[in-house]
């Protein structure tokens, strides 16, 4: 089953209390950041705490994601050399302008990978897009590694370098928010939005949540537990898609006792789209636990 | 490792340790911890300092620790954080997790 | 019984047949007017000329009788803020005062000037339901050569009411008091002020002790109605130009938490709460004033709201959350034994059906009709819990007293749910243990624990724990979240103890729960 990334919670990488405690919430990934949160003194500290902690701390099923420095550079470095040894944490490479970037980091990786005995191409990847370029090239970053299962955008610095700023609507972050979007879907890999910094602005949160939930987005980059209800409350599936979805998945293991090639319901046929839809469904449904009893059938 | 110079990691706050770590030439290790959780993990905490300091091959160290908390893998990290800045070497030395 | 002389004309038209006052147990003898000086006086050349106000406290002390040796009460409704605790224990020692048993209803960090009472052998005994800062440590160390009896809130009513802790003298403070003794923890008359709301912890010692004694700030005009002590258990009044500090007594609001981790717990206990079977129409509550507990009561009021439901009665120490449900129309009535903020305060002021009671009303075991043992629903915070279920909210993981054991073992045993809410760690020290340091409250009477990493229920409650499940609240052994709090923190080195016992930790019976011994440095 693949994984659900509706919340990715920040913890600044310097911080053992947000270090100690980010296991305890409901999100569905950790994302510990060795990049903008910690303070250039502060590297070679933040990168030593981060690694001792995924060494050894117990942080239940939740997908764990470290963001490390720029890899062209020697801290960037270093930081994979500790992260990748975890054989833990997916890789995310901050302020990813082109396909070069990737690759740049990937081939560190990979030759970490192979120094130190792990298998090649364990190591996954998810690159953040915050720049215009970045943007304009989406579409190359999405399709440029195979350890990529996801883009994200990080929408400070984007809306710094279109020379505006954040507004409520969010009008100016649409394309860069559509081209991630269209980017990740043609490469078959998950889009997760930016963060909303204003905690305490929870009506301003929900509706941005609800405009990136329409959009497409599989999920949030999140700053604060507090703001993990609202997105999972708002990517739990209706009772009538889910109902919906049930009908589909029926339908299909109805064909299948009849050993039927053609899946149809209610007289009309269910091809792969409908099928996906109706499994992603389910799988928010469940994790959302408004799908208990089908969960445990399923275990 | 040699420790050259005085060096600090760590902060003050909760869950945290603040580790300094300052040459001792031919003092062998000197550990001075003040920890809120002295009389429960003092002993531990002591134990994990040396044994970091040790795997760094630093014998001769004065150290001193202000902790508020840590769990045994932050003052690890923050061992580790403040020797190699004390030794001001880079050569870190990541382990494979199994 | 010999025949009453009957000497004077029967005021009343018919004469009152002899035998009938036979066996009447009157104490005899025929009305006559003689001595009887009706006073022809208005009721303000009466207030002048009469009330129980005392000059000074030293001759309040002298007439109440109290001699070496003898038991003086006070309560805590000024919490940190107390004035009156000090200056009285100061005001005993000037006038030589020896041997006395301190029993307060509880202590706190402003009570440190005690140290030296007891070490000049002003005070040999303390009963108390807790003990904070230093005067905590210095007793923890061995500063007391007769133990502290620690009492339950129940369990002291209990004790004072059947004479087992007989009061020679209360002091009790009181924010307003007439001149006759009717004292409140507010004033009607006046906004603002020093205020300490429900006075419940007062009342059993006011009406119990041989002498009371009211200290106040504050006098106003008879009656001081609606009064939460009676001028009727009121013996002697003194004006006191301060009574505490308003910012120790209470907060305005107690905050409500935005701190992730109480909230994640707050949210756990209100699911247990709403899936347990007691979450129905005019279900009863009682929430602690802890950063997870106060938060539970804005989960609940959702669950309320969406299932269509209200509160018959909220118990406790109250706090505005509790108010804004009350208020809101979610909890029809309020019952206070202690007001936490001055927005508890304000309402028990003005709202009709905000009402103040004891503490024997609230908790006495004597009573089985007494408040708690009506709680369908307590959220109860923790110091430590073990894999018995038992609790400890005295003693902290170091062994030494920071705390109080208030009405936690009463209304655990009085609710149909005891939930006891605590993170799995503080820092690096586990609150989910192997055993306790001190057993507060049995671990019998406590039903389910709710912490950051997970939810377990007492085995007893098969049931209530088939509920949850049902309701898809994942639910863990005990013995699994003491397990994983070890792998978080480690084992940490066992406390060194004296022999010396220097608490005595009572069940709200009074049978002895647990000791206390002298911490080892």
């Amino acid at each position: 089953m693949k994984r659900l990334r509706r919340t990715m919670l920040f913890v600044p990488g310097n911080n053992p209390g947000m270090i100690k405690d980010a296991g305890i919430y409901a999100q569905d990934a950790i994302m510990f950041d060795l990049e903008d949160s910690v303070s250039l003194a502060e590297k070679d500290a933040a990168r030593f705490l981060v690694y001792q902690a995924l060494m050894t701390m117990d942080y239940g099923d939740k997908e764990l994601v470290v963001r490390i420095n720029d890899p062209s550079a020697k801290g960037g470095r270093e930081d994979l050399e500790a992260i990748v040894r975890t054989r833990r944490a997916v890789i995310r490479l901050p302020k990813t302008e082109t396909a070069e970037d990737v690759l740049l980091c990937e081939k560190e990786i990979a030759r970490i990978e192979g120094e130190c005995g792990i298998e090649e191409g364990s190591t996954p990847m998810m690159a953040a897009i915050e720049s215009a370029a970045g943007v304009l090239n989406a579409r190359e970053i999405a399709f440029s590694s195979k350890r990529l299962i996801g883009i994200a955008l990080g929408a400070e610095d984007y809306v710094t370098d279109l020379k505006t700023n954040r507004s409520p609507g969010g009008i100016e972050l649409l394309f860069g928010r559509s081209m991630i979007l269209l980017a990740a879907r043609a490469a078959g890999i998950d889009a997760i939005d930016t963060v909303y910094s204003d905690v305490n602005n929870e009506e301003g949160f929900r509706a941005e949540v609800e405009l990136i939930h329409q959009l497409g987005f599989d999920g949030k980059s999140i700053i604060n537990p507090r703001q993990i209800k609202t997105v999972h409350e708002i990517y739990t599936p209706s009772e009538k898609e889910i109902a919906k979805a049930q009908a589909v998945m029926e339908a299909i293991e109805e064909a299948r006792r009849k050993g039927s090639g053609v899946i149809s319901l209610n007289g009309k046929m269910v091809d792969r789209p409908i099928v996906l839809r109706a499994q992603r469904v389910l799988a928010l449904a469940r994790a959302a636990g408004v799908l208990r009893e089908e969960a445990e059938n399923d275990a | 490792m040699k420790v050259v110079k005085a060096a600090v990691s760590g902060t003050m706050e909760s869950s945290d340790i603040m580790v300094t770590v300052a040459p001792n030439e031919g003092g062998g290790l000197a550990i001075d911890l003040n920890s809120t959780v002295e009389k429960q993990f003092g002993a531990a905490i002591r134990a994990a300092i040396a044994e970091t300091l040790e795997q760094l091959g630093i014998r001769d160290a004065r150290v001193t620790a202000v902790d508020k908390g840590a769990l045994d893998c932050v003052i690890r990290a923050r061992v580790k954080a403040s020797a190699f800045r004390a030794c001001e070497r880079e050569d870190y030395v990541w382990e494979v997790r199994t | 019984m010999h025949e009453p002389s009957i000497s004077r004309e029967p005021s009343i038209s018919r004469e009152p047949s002899i035998s009938c006052l036979e066996g009447l147990g009157l104490p005899g003898g025929q009305f006559s007017d003689e001595n009887l000086g009706k006073s022809y006086s208005t009721l303000a050349e009466r207030k002048a000329s009469y009330s129980k106000i005392i000059p000074s406290l030293e001759e309040a002390v002298t007439l109440s009788g109290l001699r070496d040796g003898m038991t003086v009460s006070f309560h805590h409704h000024f919490r940190n803020g107390d004035y009156i605790v000090n200056l009285v224990m100061d005001k005993l020692a000037e006038m030589g005062f020896k041997n006395l048993t301190l029993a307060a209803s509880s202590l706190s960090d402003c009570h440190a000037p005690l140290i030296r009472h007891i070490q000049s052998g002003v005070i040999r005994r303390i009963e108390t339901s807790g003990l904070r800062g230093s005067l905590a440590d210095a007793i923890s160390n061995g500063l007391m050569e007769t133990p502290v009896v620690f009492r339950s809130h129940g369990g002291r009513a209990r004790a004072i009411e059947s004479g087992e802790l007989p009061i020679d003298v209360a002091f009790l403070g009181a924010p307003s008091c007439d001149p006759y003794g009717n004292a409140n923890g507010y004033s009607r008359d006046v906004d603002g002020g020093v205020m300490c709301g429900s006075m419940g912890y007062a009342k059993c010692d006011a009406q119990h002790a041989a002498r009371t004694i009211i200290l106040t700030n504050h006098i106003v005009q008879y009656p001081n109605a609606p009064f939460g002590i009676p001028s009727t258990d009121v013996d002697y009044i003194v004006e006191v130009p301060n009574i505490g500090d308003p910012a120790g007594i209470m907060s305005g609001a107690t905050r409500f938490t935005k701190n992730p981790k109480e909230l994640t717990i707050a949210e756990s206990a209100a699911n247990v709460i709403a899936a347990s079977g007691v979450f129905e129409d005019g279900f009863s509550i009682q929430m602690g004033s802890g950063g997870a507990s106060l938060a539970v009561a804005r989960f609940l009021r959702e669950k309320m709201l969406a299932k269509g439901i209200t509160a018959s009665f909220a118990l406790g120490g109250i706090t505005g959350s509790i108010v804004d449900l009350h208020e809101e129309g979610l909890v029809k009535k309020i019952l206070d034994v202690q007001s936490f903020d001055l927005r508890a305060a304000e309402s028990l002021k003005n709202n009709r059906f905000h009402q103040q009671i004891s503490a024997s009303y609230y908790a006495s075991p004597a009573d089985p009709g007494c408040a708690v043992n009506l709680l369908d629903a307590v959220v109860l915070s923790a110091l430590e819990v073990d894999t018995n279920f038992d609790v400890n909210v005295l003693t902290g993981s170091d062994g030494v007293i920071r705390g109080a054991i208030g009405g936690h073992p009463d209304t655990a045993y009085g609710a149909a749910l005891a939930i006891v809410v605590c993170p799995l760690v503080r820092g690096r020290i586990p609150c989910v243990v192997e055993k306790v340091n001190t057993v507060v409250t049995p671990g019998k009477t406590v039903d389910v624990i709710v912490t950051d990493y997970g939810i377990a229920v007492n085995p007893r409650r098969y049931k209530l724990r088939q509920r949850l499940v049902d309701a898809g609240i994942a639910v863990s052994t005990i013995e699994e979240l003491q397990q994983k709090a070890q792998r978080i923190v480690g084992v940490p080195a066992p406390i060194a103890y004296k022999d010396t016992v220097v608490g005595v930790v009572t069940y709200r019976d009074g049978s002895v729960m647990d000791l206390i011994r002298q911490v080892r440095d």
